[in-house]
């Protein structure tokens, strides 16, 4: 039960109306009134993402296009200056993850950005988006237009049902590759859809007009694998899939060496540096970061939230908790966090200081749970 | 005869002579949500009012509970370690916390009775 004192009015997205009706528990986050979880509870809304099809509102993200007036490359080539992702290298209607770096190696927000033939679509985060479309404007603004579509809604299916509900209302849905993006019509409204979420299960996620929210989502709620899912439990299926969270496991003080991103920067990229921060990311990835994300399971039933200092066995400070709950799907307490990179081996047992106690827990792989994106 | 009392901090007590059998109100455990752990005091720890006895875990986040009077603990209610839900399921019933000896019945006085505690929740919307 935490109190907020954050007195800015909260915004709303276009599915404010349907929450309510829904019965959903809101609650202030990143300036809006975001649906943490319905009647069914966080931990009902969690298995029904993994077990069937979970729908979320994430309205609230960014939304936003960087238009270069010569086409597709010039935009890729203006943003790869800003992140390490070969942007340049996607392909038409592709998809891929990537990260916005600062001077210092350190994190500004973590995004996705699709070639969408003649411009570059791009997904950020709520809390950074106005920074990061000042940050766009101000580094790319002299190349590229940048739009923000601030009156389009974002709708999230997730589970493995995901595909073959999408595919009674556009068939398309259910072959389009893991990380690829199509115009579709669901139940004759236009959408812009995008396979891939933020659970570890196979998904969509779907840009559509504000005004056309409402209706698709009641289309995709009327059918019987569909329940609604709050941020409560896309917190805890993120958590399961090992997926950072912004703010909270990478940011401006960690690297994407340290957080296991190093996946993110291509072999181009790795090559001819170019992005902020390359110098210290580069020698990071050559000899190895001071630090490392891990995963953390504690040994019995107490949770360990974020924050919570990590120590080796001798009773030595190595690190802390980022994200830390209760894992549905695993059954018990799971948790990410940095520690030493001499404690980051899989298997090495830590301490965790949960209100004066020191719980015997182990650097556990990532993901805890399988994934189940779609491959074909 | 038993008298059921309420603090502002949503937990109930019953008690029974001098001793009361005390849990988190219906309330409270809607706020809190799905119970995925209860940490809970030793017996024989002496507790203090208003001072912190017990952890409630959500999936979200960790709530303390406070001791709603001074006392003994005599009993703690074992059955939620290996079925934390039950504080959801039958918060005023099975899902009972622990039982505390008083150490001064007069700290009963100074809490709310049934109606008291209803019309508190119903001005917290």
């Amino acid at each position: 039960m935490t109190n907020n004192t954050d007195t800015t009015p909260s915004k709303r997205t276009p599915l404010y109306v349907l929450h309510q009706e829904l019965g959903a528990k809101m609650v202030p986050f990143a300036g809006y009134d975001m649906p943490v979880s319905y009647p069914a509870g966080i931990l009902a809304e969690h298995k029904q993402t993994r077990a069937a099809a979970g729908l979320f509102d994430v309205s609230h993200m960014g939304q936003a296009r960087i238009i270069a007036g010569t086409g597709f490359a010039d935009a890729a080539a203006a943003l790869e200056t800003l992140v390490p992702g070969d942007i340049q290298g996607l392909a038409p209607l592709r998809q891929r993850y990537t990260l916005f770096t600062d001077e210092t190696g350190g994190i500004l927000d973590d995004l996705m950005v699709t070639n969408a033939g003649d411009h570059l679509f791009l997904v950020v985060n709520a809390a950074c988006k106005a920074q990061d479309l000042e940050h766009l404007r101000t580094r790319l603004g002299d190349r590229c237009t940048v739009q923000e579509l601030a009156d389009r809604a974002l709708l999230a299916l997730q589970g493995p049902a995901a595909s073959s509900v999408l595919g009674r209302f556009a068939k398309a849905a259910e072959t389009m590759p893991f990380m690829s993006v199509e115009d579709l019509l669901i139940g004759g409204i236009a959408c812009f859809v995008s396979r891939s979420g933020y659970t570890g299960e196979d998904g969509f996620e779907i840009s559509v007009a504000g005004k056309e929210a409402e209706r698709l989502a009641r289309l995709l709620l009327a059918e019987p694998e569909v329940k609604p899912v709050g941020l409560g439990a896309r917190d805890s299926l993120r958590l399961e899939a090992g997926l950072c969270l912004y703010g909270q496991d990478i940011d401006r003080t960690t690297t994407p060496i340290e957080a296991g991103l190093a996946w993110t920067i291509g072999k181009r990229r790795r090559a001819e540096g170019g992005f902020p921060g390359a110098e210290i990311i580069l020698e990071q990835l050559r000899a190895g970061a001071p630090r490392r994300r891990v995963g953390i399971r504690p040994e019995d039933r107490t949770p360990a939230r974020a924050h919570t200092e990590i120590r080796d066995e001798a009773g030595r400070r190595i690190g802390e908790v980022t994200s830390g709950s209760f894992g549905p799907s695993v059954g018990g307490p799971i948790a990410m966090g940095y520690v030493e990179s001499g404690s980051a081996a899989e298997g090495t047992a830590l301490r965790l200081a949960v209100r004066g106690r020191d719980l015997p827990a182990r650097v556990a792989p990532l993901p805890f749970v399988q994934t189940h994106y779609y491959r074909g | 005869m038993s008298k059921e009392r309420y603090t502002e901090e949503h937990e109930w007590i019953r008690v029974d002579g001098d001793v009361g059998t005390m849990g988190i109100t219906v309330y409270a455990q809607e706020q809190l949500g799905d119970v995925v752990y209860v940490e809970l005091p030793e017996v024989g720890r002496k507790v203090e009012k208003g001072k912190e006895m017990a952890v409630v875990e959500s999936v979200k986040a960790a709530s303390e509970i406070y001791a709603p009077v001074s006392g003994e603990v005599v009993e703690v209610n074992e059955a939620l370690t290996a079925d934390p839900a039950t504080v959801n399921r039958d918060a005023a019933g099975d899902g009972w916390f622990v039982k505390i000896r008083l150490s001064n019945t007069g700290e009963l006085d100074g809490l709310m009775d049934e109606a008291a505690y209803k019309s508190y929740v119903e001005g917290l919307h």
